[in-house]
């Protein structure tokens, strides 16, 4: 055994350790947190690109060591945890804690300002410790431990600004809609254990994910006739889209961007949103047991999730929640990928835009920042001349994300991705929905970034409100800004440059020029001519077949949607910011539905939420009438039998045992009388025995 | 019945009578010394000479000078106004009548009293000395013993208590206590 | 007619009388004097016994009454003292108010 694979949880003890300490600090305490979280997540990355070495020294592939430790005894059974290193863990922790450490840099700038720093970083490195955790872990219940307090951390990140009511929604909103998949999850894990007996993953054959067990529950059918795996692995998969935000539970994800957008970047977009992929990807084996069945349901979620929230994103004029729907929909590509392609195909996509994701926040964020805090894209423009290095970037971010042919990774994992749906037999339909959500992502990029970059500056810090009533007339948007209030904006700052937008500091600029990079750099590793990625993986490459041709058609679409793009919003810069959107011009009310985001909000808010209160209605009348009834009713027959029972007690028993204290004490009393301490009562006494023996002698002689 | 022995009667029990019954303690003594001496008058002739001197001896010459002695000592106690019978006199009254009835009443019902007079014997000091030094001198070295138990017993017992016993730690701390400086620490 | 029953119904009265002395005076001396007039009682009886018994010569009753009389000395001497004792303690020799074994 490896020193790597015992001192594998020192990736996650590290961040959590730095969490506890930071908790405890003062709140001034400001260099310290920021030192604390950096050190720790530099300790993890370098420790995870030993584990990386490791196992590709050790032939990656099938490598994969388990470390398992007992963790407690319940009846006969020992609950065993432990973790694993294996190619997927290994890439998975060099990812977020690349990423990671790349945003807790940029954070040092970004929330420079606000006073509760401490407060950030110590959940920012307690997120990154859970994240790291559920990598590593071996047992699904330690993954979905982490699982549980990734979720905490997005919740209370999310509303770290809890003071702001839409943030504090937002904050529960995600925390409940990811809770509904988690239900599922947790059931499914109980389902697991009843079934295999164990929870570990890889057991040296004994584990869940295993031949054994896994051959035992194919072949067992639940009472619709639908084999055990099918349905575990359904309800695992019902946490990663909750997790993921893939259709229908993706409401959540679009409302996290109320947190600060560092938060946003690392968590909703490049890390914990992967976890839901990363999942399935951890459990592939039960995904792909049985019939398959799994496998078409997560390729059929992911497609529509895909092209559904590449279509909403056009229309989105918030540039954290154009990106967030962005996000949506390449996690809807990932599971495509996964459901079609397998593990390494959906883990590539997960990779490349995990940096290229997190270099597009970071990027809107330093936007958001040299704007004054203003996020409405049609309130900016132009921004190239001002913000060169963050203009620079962000391009290189779009187009990895639009699938830009050849440089970008972006291109050949998405790539990889359409090349899997296409060789998909059930269906052709996936691939041609990925095709146009292709299309779709490269031109609401391009819509993007000429709104933001090209053109003239529309930035106008005193029609705040005015932008705001407009945006209630839009309706259904207007929560999309976030306000200045949770940030402490010092007066310096705005006098030094005015109403002009300015380039973000070092600290800020510096992880965007690297994530820069590394959207380009990873191309060089899964690309089919090479495919080192997915051979490390174990997957296999598949046919290489109508691999040009896949190629040359989503070339062909990421130029159209460029062109569009450019076309409609680059061509013709927008004068105003309260000129109307070219695409309002489109018949049939379509714009408007996109931009409502197709009314899930609504829908649920009649549906479920409407559901939900009037069913708790029902509850709360059933509790106040029929159940407190019942509880009444109960209480006062126990009262009444205590009361008998009391009575029985103090009047039969009591009283019997009374009495009889009361007379021996009576007559004790009597006798203590007779013991006066009068010498002559005691010579009284004498004389009269003397007086009775005498007559008993005189007549007991006679 | 001779008259002699009606007349020592009737001043025996009288005197006796007087001896609890007077209200002046030392009337009650000079009674008592009466009645004594009607007993050793009664032994006298019942021909037991040497009990009778020994009556007279013992009891008119010692015990009751010793009765007298202890109510001089104990004078303070009575005062004129003080009852002179306990409180509940008349059931001792009582038991005391009860007490006589069942005697005489026992008396009256014998039937093994001795019917005849037997001489008189002629008993002389020198055999009751013989009787004494021989037969019962064990019992009179124990009552030699007795009485000198007795006579030690009674000094002890009304012996002055001491005012200040130094041999007694406890009470000796307790009374140095509060004023001992070595003791008591001023707060 | 012997003159013992007379002897014996004085010896009576004088147990008697000693008894109810005992018995109603409150005056521990007298208490006292009630109890040697009872001792006296008994030695009547002892003498009178003696006297008309078979056998005089035996010198029992008086030999008895001998010891009965040390005794009885031994017994003034220790009695009385306690009744000093007592006054000295209590400085009283009222029997009534020398309660102090009352259960």
């Amino acid at each position: 055994m490896s020193w790597i694979l015992k001192n594998l949880w020192l990736i996650a003890a590290l961040p959590m350790l730095a969490a506890g300490l930071t908790a405890l600090a003062p709140r001034r305490r400001r260099r310290f947190a920021a030192s604390a979280a950096i050190a720790s997540i530099t300790g993890s990355l370098l420790l995870s690109l030993c584990a990386l070495s490791h196992t590709m020294l050790s032939g990656g592939g099938r490598a994969r060591e388990v470390f398992s430790f007992p963790w407690f005894q319940f009846g006969t059974d020992w609950l065993t945890l432990g973790w694993v290193l294996d190619p997927l863990s290994a890439l998975m922790l060099v990812m977020v804690s690349f990423v990671g450490l790349l945003i807790f840099i940029y954070s040092i700038g970004y929330m420079a300002k606000d006073e509760n720093f401490t407060r950030f970083f110590c959940f920012l490195s307690l997120f990154a410790g859970a994240m790291l955790g559920l990598v590593i872990s071996n047992s699904l219940l330690l993954l979905f431990m982490c699982w549980e307090l990734v979720g905490l951390t997005s919740y209370l990140l999310i509303g770290f600004w809890y003071h702001k009511p839409s943030a504090a929604a937002a904050a529960k909103k995600a925390f409940i809609t990811t809770r509904i998949g988690d239900i599922a999850f947790l059931i499914g894990l109980v389902w697991l254990y009843a079934q295999s007996g164990t929870l570990l993953c890889y057991d040296a054959g004994r584990g869940c994910l295993e031949t054994t067990a896994l051959g035992a529950m194919a072949g067992q059918l639940t009472t619709f006739g639908v084999p055990v795996a099918v349905a575990i692995s359904l309800l695992i998969f019902c946490g990663a889209m909750g997790k993921s935000g893939q259709v229908p539970l993706h409401v959540w994800l679009p409302d996290a961007m109320e947190g600060p957008t560092p938060v946003s970047a690392l968590i909703h977009a490049a890390t914990m949103v992967a976890a839901g992929v990363f999942l399935v990807a951890r459990v592939f084996p039960l995904m792909a047991a049985g019939t398959g069945t799994t496998l078409t349901v997560i390729t059929w979620v992911g497609a529509i999730t895909a092209i559904f929230a590449a279509g909403v994103a056009v229309a989105q004029t918030d540039i954290k929640r154009i990106l967030a729907y962005s996000t949506v929909s390449q996690l809807g590509y990932m599971m495509m990928g996964l459901g079609t392609g397998g593990v390494a195909v959906g883990m590539f996509h997960l990779i490349t835009h995990a940096f290229f994701k997190a270099l597009l926040f970071l990027g809107a964020g330093s936007v958001i920042h040299g704007c004054h805090e203003e996020q409405d894209v049609r309130c900016m423009g132009g921004l190239r001349k001002w913000m060169p290095v963050t203009f620079a970037t962000y391009s290189i971010g779009m187009l990895s994300l639009s699938g830009f042919p050849l440089l970008f990774s972006g291109f050949w994992s998405k790539d990889a991705i359409l090349h899997a749906a296409h060789n998909w037999t059930p269906s052709s339909v996936p691939f041609f929905l990925g095709l146009a959500g292709a299309f779709l992502t490269a031109f609401y990029m391009t819509r993007q970034v000429a709104l933001v970059f090209f053109g003239n500056c529309r930035l106008n810090l005193g029609r705040t409100s005015s932008s705001e009533q407009r945006m209630v007339e839009h309706g259904g948007i207007a929560e999309d800004r976030v306000g200045n209030a949770g940030k402490l904006q010092a007066p310096s700052h705005q006098s030094d440059h005015g109403a002009e937008p300015h380039e973000s500091p070092a600290i800020m600029t510096a992880p965007l020029v690297i994530l820069a990079i590394f959207s380009i750099a990873p191309a060089a590793i899964g690309t089919p001519f090479w495919p080192w990625f997915q051979k490390f993986l174990g997957g296999e490459t598949g046919p290489a077949a109508g691999i040009w041709g896949i190629m040359l058609a989503s070339s062909a679409v990421v130029f159209a949607g460029l062109g569009a793009g450019w076309w409609l919003y680059g061509r013709k810069p927008v004068e105003t910011s309260e000129a109307p959107d070219v695409l309002e011009r489109l018949p049939a009310d379509l714009f408007v539905i996109l931009r409502n985001k197709f009314w899930f909000d609504e829908i649920y808010d009649r549906s479920i939420v409407a559901f939900t209160l009037w069913w708790s209605r029902a509850c709360n009348w059933l509790d106040a009438w029929v159940w407190n009834g019942l509880v009444q009713l109960t209480a006062f027959a126990v009262l009444g039998l205590s009361w008998l029972n009391r009575a029985c007690d103090e009047y039969v028993v009591n009283l019997g045992f009374d009495e009889g204290c009361n007379e021996l004490r009576r007559g004790g009393r009597g006798v203590s009388r007779l013991q006066d301490g009068q010498v002559q009562h005691y010579l009284r006494a004498i004389g009269l025995a003397l007086a009775a023996l005498g007559l008993m002698l005189i007549w007991g002689c006679k | 019945m001779s008259f002699s022995f009606s007349l020592i009667a009737a001043v025996t029990a009288a005197a006796a009578v007087a001896a609890v019954g007077m209200r002046n303690l030392v009337h009650c003594v000079l009674a008592l010394t009466l009645a004594f001496a009607g007993l050793a008058a009664a032994y006298l002739q019942l021909g037991a000479q040497f009990v009778g001197f020994v009556q007279i001896l013992v009891y008119v010459g010692a015990v009751a000078i010793l009765i007298v002695f202890a109510i001089l000592l104990t004078r303070g106690s009575e005062s004129a106004n003080t009852p002179m019978l306990s409180k509940g006199w008349i059931s001792g009254v009582l038991i005391a009548v009860l007490v006589l009835g069942v005697l005489i009443y026992a008396l009256a019902s014998s039937s093994a009293l001795p019917r005849g007079i037997p001489p008189a014997p002629d008993i002389a000091v020198r055999q009751v000395g013989d009787a004494l030094m021989r037969r019962f001198v064990l019992p009179l070295e124990i009552v030699g013993l007795l009485l000198t138990a007795a006579l030690i017993g009674g000094v002890i017992i009304a012996m002055q208590e001491p005012k200040k016993p130094a041999a007694s730690p406890e009470q000796g701390r307790a009374q140095r206590g509060p004023t001992d400086p070595t003791t008591h620490s001023h707060p | 007619m012997s003159p013992l029953p007379g002897y014996l119904v004085l010896s009576s009265f004088l147990f008697a009388i000693g008894l109810a002395g005992a018995l109603i005076r409150r005056n521990a001396i007298l208490v006292l004097v009630g109890i040697e007039l009872m001792l006296n009682a008994a030695n009547l009886n002892f003498i009178a016994f003696w006297r008309f018994s078979e056998h005089p010569e035996a010198l029992t009753g008086i030999l008895f009454v001998i010891f009965s009389i040390a005794v009885a000395a031994a017994e003034a001497a220790v009695g009385l003292a306690l009744v000093i004792s007592i006054y000295r303690h209590y400085k009283t020799t009222n029997l009534d108010q020398v309660n102090r074994l009352q259960g």
